[in-house]
Order: structure tokens, then C-alpha cells, then sequence
């Protein structure tokens, strides 16, 4: 019975290394493969595209009711206490540092993320990439690589639409509908949130959870079980184990960013 | 789904992107302030400074006309020395100006107030502002009062 739980415990750890080295070594051969696929720009082009421009849809929809949200709920709370005017601060900074590149990456990983993992997984359940490989074409440099390079251009550019129509979703509630005065949304806002402190912090942020996110999914995809089962068990892990990065990636980048302030 | 119409979407969604980067820093936080390069700077000695910060407003008649650019603690006068930048139009304030430390609302941040005075010689660049008002804590004037009640 104990040495039972010992080993699966054994079998768990020994797995669980054995996954962190490969998807390392997977993530060494995207790196190298960079130089060769600029080289390239049409397929990056066109994985943008899926990526990217796909995404903007649910993105801007989501930024917009996420701001719209908060600056009700922050409306709520800081007229008790005649505050009302530093609506624009709580809703910009919320957004610009936190809510702004989590949502994005976690809408990201849900939205493009997903379909990564799975459109690999079929190629590779399908032998495409071993077919690629006979013919000698790397598939790490024609598949792989191009849609790494689309989503670490995507997924920050996607974090800044999102925190913009967030603040402008802030001030059609703040504004328009609860009658703030416009100027001091605007004002307030720029008296507080800093360019380099919050709005490029959070744009790090949103670099470093594209690179985990569409790391996870490419590595999902690429390492699946090539059968039905493989590819719905790869899907799902890429949308769990991504929104798990990201949000404990957030928590360290908060503590290093805005921890001392 | 044409490779041209591909490039174009791409292309929008890239301007798109960086037209939102660009409302960030220009609307959103404080670079369209930062350039205050241009005006002059002169610096006030407060026994207690309060909840003042580095980019407070300083205000005359709470019409802002400049910001706070540093504060340091002088260990010769034991004060704390609050440097300020004003705007090069507003080169009139004579050298008996007195600077008082206010909090705009009951919460609100706090600022620098000038109240000009009535000499002929106007503040310059590196200029010292000799009277000066420190801003209100609330523990010491809790204290005052009850040392007033108790001693009755």
C-alpha cells in the first residue's frame, strides 16, 4: 500500500520532469528556429491573422464590458464617500495593470490558444509533420515558429486594444450614464497612472504571458497523444495550464513590479 | 480568403494596436505633462510636508501652474526642501510669495498653494520662497485641542 503511493508519487514527479524538459528543449528549438522564420514574413503574416485579427472580436467585446463594469462598480463604492471623481484613476490603473493583460492572456489562451493545440495535434494525429519531415522541411521552422512569432506579436498589441476600449467602456458608464464630469475622468487619470510605471509594466506583462501562453499551446499541440483522446486531452490542458501560468506569472510580476512602491 | 485581403486585416489590426498604445500614453497617463522642460524652478523649506508628492500640482487662486519636481529632507535646516517648476508664463510672483501646503477635498490629494505677496522683485530660477505654510496633520491638531480642553 505504501510503496504503491511512493511509486505512483515517483511516476507523477518523474513525469511531470520529464514533461518540463521536453517542452524546454521544444522551447530551445523555437528559439533557434527565429532567425529562419523571419526570413519569412508571409507565414508570420498569415498567423497573425488567425491569431491575432480572429481574436479581436471577443477581445474588443470583453474590453468593453469589463470597463463598463468596473466603472459602475467603482462608481458604487467611491460615491459613499463623495470620491466619485477618481473614477477614472480605478478604472484605468485596474485596468493598465492588472486586468488588461490577464484577461487578454487568459481570453487568448481560451480563444487561440486552444485551436493552436488542437489544429497541431490533428496535424501531427493526421502524420502531416512526419510527412513534412520526410520531405525534409523542419517542422518546428514551418509550422511551429510562425505561429509563436504571430502570437508574441499579437498577444501585447491585443492587451493594449483591450485596456483602451476597457477605459473608453470606463467613461461611457462614468460619463454618460452616471453623469461624471468628463474632464476630471480624463484628468485624474493622467495625474496618476505613469508611463513607464503602469502602462509599460503592464505592457511586459502582456510580452510575458503571450510567450507563456502560446508556448503551452504550441507544446501541447506538438507533444499530443496523436489520437481523438490525445488531442481533447491536449486542448484542455492548454487552456488549464495556461490560465495557471498566467495568473501565477501575474502574481510574481506583480510583487516584482509593483512591490516596493 | 485572398493572401491580399489577409495583409490588409493584419495591417489594420497592427495599426489598431499601436493607435491603442498611443491613446495609452498620450491620454491615458502622463507623458502629454512630462514635457515641462521649459519654466523655472524654485524651492520652499516646510517644516512638514504631509502627503505631498514628486508631480503634485502647485496652484495660485487653484489655477494650476505648475508641479512638484523634488522633494528632499535638508539636513542642515533640518526641513524639508520641496523644488517646484513653474510655467515661463507665469514669471510674476514677487520674492514675498508665501507657499502653503493644502489637500484638495477630504481625500484628495494635496498641493502646493502660492499666494503672491506685494514686493517689486519677481521669483527666478533656484529663487527661494521665504514664507511657507505646512500642510495640516490631523494627529497634532487632535492634540492641541485636547491640551486646550484639559487645561481649562
Amino acid at each position: 500500500m505504501i510503496a504503491a503511493t511512493l511509486q505512483n508519487i515517483g511516476t507523477w514527479a518523474l513525469g511531470l520532469f520529464e514533461n518540463l524538459g521536453r517542452a524546454s528543449i521544444f522551447f530551445g528549438k523555437i528559439i533557434a528556429a527565429i532567425p529562419h522564420t523571419l526570413t519569412r514574413p508571409r507565414l508570420i503574416i498569415k498567423e497573425i491573422y488567425s491569431i491575432g485579427v480572429l481574436s479581436l472580436t471577443i477581445i474588443v467585446v470583453s474590453g468593453l464590458f469589463v470597463g463598463m463594469v468596473l466603472g459602475l462598480q467603482g462608481y458604487i463604492t467611491l460615491v459613499d464617500f463623495g470620491a466619485e471623481e477618481s473614477l477614472g484613476v480605478v478604472v484605468a490603473m485596474t485596468l493598465v495593470r492588472e486586468l488588461g493583460p490577464v484577461v487578454t492572456a487568459l481570453l487568448f489562451a481560451g480563444r487561440a490558444g486552444s485551436a493552436l493545440a488542437a489544429e497541431i495535434g490533428l496535424m501531427k494525429a493526421t502524420e502531416q509533420l512526419s510527412s513534412m519531415e520526410m520531405m525534409a522541411v523542419d517542422p518546428v521552422k514551418r509550422i511551429i515558429t510562425p505561429r509563436f512569432i504571430g502570437g508574441f506579436i499579437s498577444v501585447p498589441l491585443l492587451t493594449a486594444i483591450f485596456t483602451a476600449v476597457g477605459i473608453l467602456g470606463g467613461r461611457l458608464v462614468g460619463v454618460g450614464l452616471l453623469g461624471i464630469d468628463e474632464g476630471s475622468y480624463w484628468s485624474q487619470m493622467q495625474a496618476n497612472v505613469d508611463l513607464i510605471d503602469d502602462v509599460a509594466n503592464g505592457m511586459i506583462k502582456g510580452v510575458v504571458f503571450a510567450i507563456a501562453c502560446v508556448w503551452i499551446a504550441l507544446y501541447k499541440g506538438y507533444d499530443a497523444m496523436p489520437t481523438a483522446e490525445g488531442i481533447s486531452l491536449a486542448t484542455t490542458h492548454t487552456v488549464v495550464n495556461s490560465a495557471l501560468a498566467v495568473l501565477g506569472l501575474d502574481f510574481i510580476l506583480t510583487a516584482l513590479m509593483f512591490g516596493n512602491v | 480568403m485572398t493572401t491580399r485581403f489577409i495583409e490588409i486585416m493584419v495591417g489594420l489590426f497592427v495599426v489598431l494596436g499601436f493607435l491603442a498604445l498611443f491613446m495609452l500614453a498620450m491620454k491615458v497617463s502622463n507623458l502629454s505633462r512630462i514635457s515641462s522642460k521649459e519654466g523655472y524652478e524654485v524651492s520652499a523649506y516646510f517644516e512638514n510636508i504631509g502627503g505631498l508628492k514628486v508631480r503634485s500640482p502647485v496652484t495660485v487662486s487653484g489655477v494650476r501652474v505648475g508641479q512638484i519636481t523634488e522633494i528632499v529632507y535638508d539636513s542642515n535646516r533640518y526641513e524639508a526642501k520641496v523644488v517646484m517648476r513653474i510655467q515661463a508664463a507665469h514669471d510674476y510672483f514677487p520674492i514675498d510669495t508665501t507657499a502653503s501646503i493644502y489637500t484638495a477635498g477630504l481625500l484628495g490629494e494635496q498641493y502646493v498653494a502660492l499666494e503672491p505677496g506685494a514686493e517689486e522683485d519677481v521669483l527666478t530660477t533656484g529663487g527661494t520662497i521665504e514664507f511657507t505654510q505646512s500642510a495640516l496633520v490631523l494627529e497634532e491638531i487632535i492634540g492641541k485641542i485636547v491640551v486646550k480642553l484639559t487645561s481649562e
